[in-house]
């Protein structure tokens, strides 16, 4: 059916934010990459650091990341997203310096970089997207993987006895005295979504601050390699991963508590 | 009286994930079975009345791809 046009005046009250380009993503329907990057394009146009912007992308699905925001991109290779955004901030500490990391690349083999980064204080700010695999390479176990989670290459579920245990990154960097924000939220609702950009736009200000390292969690989801629907993705968040990844804030740093947003 | 609304969806970029769908507070959106994008995916649309303008679809959506509207109350001078 058509539905009749409004006859009386009305306002734009949500449009497309300016620092996402007019491109399609390559993601599948319904993969929570897409809200992460509009969250972080809604709170760079809020802020106005589209001209003071540089974005770190990394590897994984998240590696053309570059085409996706119209500010500053470039692309590190696998997992060494914070050592260059760390390069990236010496030279220009006007900077607003963001990475754009997944599971596979700052959980795993980005690891020695994100413990340092974060060890060394480094006034930059990683976005880590938890969908607890390997989604650009069809679904390998990764270091984030669920107890009992079967993957392309756990076939008959993630055994803890020979796979080891999941890795809870936030609840690590928090541990580290030069991290000054690092919390974790989830992307599966309106209420969570909200209070995600109302997180990344906190970290924005942290690092506008100088007050040092900051991360933010995000749990997303992978449909396709999970093998559901997007409405099945979002239903085992909510009842799997969340139990596991607890959402909250993991370190605040005491002048964080003066940022008012 | 609850305020009207409306919402656009780009096509170019809907991938018919039915986040949207799923959320929907009112429950008027719904995916288009009738046609397909370009892209080869059912575009999601308002398919009754009764939207409110409320922007929780926009808040879901992967892809950027709705743009919301909604009326001004005039209020009595």
């Amino acid at each position: 059916m058509t539905v009749p046009e409004l006859d009386s005046e009305q306002v734009a009250v949500y449009q497309r934010p300016d620092a996402l380009s007019d491109t399609n993503t390559h993601y599948c329907p319904g993969c929570t990459h897409g809200v992460a990057h509009r969250l972080i394009a809604e709170v760079v146009d809020e802020m106005g650091l589209r001209e003071r912007m540089i974005g770190v992308a990394s590897v994984g699905c998240s590696v053309f990341a570059y085409n996706y925001f119209d500010f500053d991109f470039v692309q590190s290779p696998h997992g060494r997203a914070p050592a260059m955004a760390t390069g990236i901030k010496r030279v220009l500490p006007d900077r607003i310096v963001l990475t754009y990391q997944g599971d596979g690349d700052l959980a795993s083999i980005g690891m020695a970089e994100v413990v340092h980064a974060a060890a060394r204080g480094e006034n930059i700010t990683c976005i880590f997207i938890n969908n607890t695999n390997y989604g650009m390479t069809g679904g390998q176990m990764a270091p984030t993987t669920l107890p009992g989670q079967k993957t392309t290459s756990s076939p008959n579920g993630r055994d803890v006895e020979v796979n080891g245990y999941p890795i809870r990154t936030a609840e690590l960097l928090s541990k580290l005295d030069g991290a000054s924000y690092v919390v974790r939220r989830s992307l599966h609702d309106p209420k969570n979504i909200r209070l995600a950009k109302k997180a990344i736009r906190t970290a924005f200000e942290v690092q506008k601050r100088g007050l040092g390292f900051s991360m933010v969690e995000l749990l997303s989801i992978c449909p396709t390699n999970w093998g559901m629907t997007p409405r099945q993705a979002i239903q085992w968040l909510e009842e799997k991963m969340i139990p596991f990844y607890a959402l909250g804030d993991y370190k605040v740093n005491p002048s964080v508590a003066d940022i008012k947003i | 009286m609850p305020p009207k609304g409306r919402i656009e969806v780009n096509e170019d970029l809907c991938k018919g994930c039915e986040l949207c769908v799923m959320n929907c507070p009112q429950e008027v959106i719904a995916l288009n079975m009738e046609r397909m994008t370009k892209r080869g995916y059912h575009p999601a649309e308002l398919a009754k009345p009764g939207c409110t303008g409320c922007g929780i679809c926009a808040t879901m959506c992967p892809e950027a791809a709705i743009t919301v509207y909604r009326e001004v109350i005039q209020k009595p001078a």
